[in-house]
Parts: structure tokens; C-alpha cells; sequence
């Protein structure tokens, strides 16, 4: 039996921002191309934007600076100002893939000074499963196993 | 069912986590990861099949001995790279979202 039935905990995040929830939404979404990490792309040429259609049953993905486009996946549920789902469809190296499924759930909480409280979860992340052989050469480049030695004890701490 | 009681949870232990870390330097025998450590052997040994359990080590025999090592397909490996894209890209996306409306770059209506 190769498949583990250990069901790990989604990834959580949150960050409070300046800014009411329609704007943070806004940014999130209609704006993901002006923050969204460079490094972090799917396709062979140079990421120079990257697009959230506004409506469930839409896609997200990439454009590339030659003007070709790759899928992340699809927009699940859109409910500005305060929730979007979308599909995660990329896997470990960095490529779409249609029969991988895993949900990003993003919450949009107006506090009240005017401040949004973002909550990220990234879930099913069992089902990168084995599709993660590769991923040793991807961490790796990024500070290795010290480094992520050192993130799995902040994780541990902040679950604790 | 260990569902719950993920990568995350196995590595909540100190000792499991000191042996984890020991593990990062390279494959060991049980042997060799119980010294200097202030538990016994067998408690080591215990701590391994959880943290073997939770997909974050596997083993192999070698002769008359087990040797632990991280496992790479473990699914620790995917989380971690998770948190570090989720942690890079929510402080740029609060940078950008704060960012007074003047200064924006690249205004998309």
C-alpha cells in the first residue's frame, strides 16, 4: 500500500491589512498581478501577469510576457467582498495539472478601524500525494531541510 | 485513524523533533540517533515509527540494522513549501493592498 491515510492539517494564514474589505478583495483578486510573487510562476516564459475571473466557474492563471497563458484552475465561488474559493491545480513542480484538486479558501473579515482580517486556508493538501517526489529538489534550492526544519517547528508551535 | 494527527502533530514533540533534525544531516541507524540523547533506545525507536507513521521518515534494512531517513515523498515536504509560498506571497499581496492609491503602479480598472 503506497497511499498514506494521514490527513494533514490545511495550511493556514492570516494578515490583517489597512484597508477595508472591498479594497483588500479588490487587491487580492482584480490585482493578483501586482503582488503575486514573480518567483512563483508556471510557465516557460517570464510571468507579467496574473488573472482572477470574477465569477465562479471562471479560471485563474497566468500570462506570460510572450503573451501565452497557463491555467492554476478554476474560480469556485465568488462572494465579494468577504469570500473566494478557487482550485488550486498546480503541483509540487510548479505545473498545472487538471486531475489535481485542492481548494484556497480566502475570508475577507471587515474589523472595526476601517481593517480587514484575510484568512487563507489551503486544504486537501493530501492529495498532492505522491506527486511530490520532485519537491526534495524545489525545497532544497530554497534554504533546505534546516530551513524547513525551522518552519515545521514555528507550524508546530503555532498548532500547539 | 490517524487523521488529524498530522506531520505537524508528530513533529509537536521535542524529541521527536531533535531526532527529526538529525535526520536532516543525512540517514542514520536508531543507534546512532538515541546517542547523546537523553532517552533510551527504545523510546527512540518509538518516536521513529511515529514520526514513520505521520509519512516524515521511512527505513530500510541494512544488515542487522534499520536505517531512518527523511522521507522526500512525505507529505511534511508539500506543507512546508506551502506555508513558505502562502507566508512570501500574503506580505506582498498586504504591501500592494495598503500601498496609498497614488503610488500604484499598474492601476487595472
Amino acid at each position: 500500500m503506497s497511499t498514506t491515510t494521514i490527513r494533514p492539517a490545511p495550511v493556514r494564514k492570516s494578515i490583517t491589512v489597512k484597508a477595508d474589505a472591498a479594497h483588500a478583495f479588490e487587491v487580492f483578486t482584480a490585482r493578483i498581478g501586482s503582488w503575486w510573487p514573480r518567483s512563483h510562476s508556471v510557465g516557460s516564459s517570464p510571468q507579467k501577469n496574473v488573472v482572477v475571473e470574477p465569477r465562479a466557474g471562471g479560471r485563474w492563471y497566468e500570462i506570460g510576457d510572450d503573451g501565452s497563458q497557463c491555467n492554476w484552475g478554476k474560480v469556485l465561488a465568488w462572494d465579494p467582498p468577504s469570500r473566494l474559493l478557487l482550485a488550486w491545480q498546480i503541483n509540487g513542480d510548479w505545473k498545472y495539472d487538471p486531475s489535481l484538486v485542492t481548494e484556497v479558501e480566502v475570508r475577507f473579515t471587515a474589523l472595526a478601524d476601517g481593517e480587514t482580517r484575510v484568512e487563507l486556508e489551503h486544504r486537501n493538501i493530501e492529495r498532492f500525494g505522491d506527486k511530490v517526489e520532485s519537491m526534495r529538489t524545489a525545497i532544497d534550492s530554497e534554504g533546505g531541510w534546516t530551513a524547513i526544519v525551522k518552519l515545521y517547528a514555528e507550524a508546530a508551535e503555532r498548532t500547539a | 485513524m490517524a487523521d488529524a494527527a498530522t506531520a505537524i502533530a508528530a513533529l509537536a514533540d521535542p524529541t521527536r523533533r531533535q531526532i527529526f533534525e538529525r535526520l536532516a544531516a543525512g540517514p542514520r541507524p536508531v543507534g546512532e540517533l538515541a546517542r547523546g540523547l537523553a532517552v533510551t533506545r527504545p523510546a527512540v525507536s518509538q518516536h521513529l515509527a511515529v514520526l514513520k507513521t505521520a509519512g516524515l521518515v521511512k527505513d530500510q534494512a541494512e544488515g542487522t540494522r534499520r536505517i531512518y531517513e527523511i522521507d522526500p515523498k512525505g507529505l511534511g515536504t508539500i506543507r512546508a513549501w506551502l506555508d513558505q509560498l502562502w507566508d512570501t506571497a500574503l506580505l506582498s499581496f498586504k504591501e500592494e493592498a495598503e500601498r496609498p492609491k497614488e503610488k500604484r503602479s499598474k492601476e487595472k480598472k
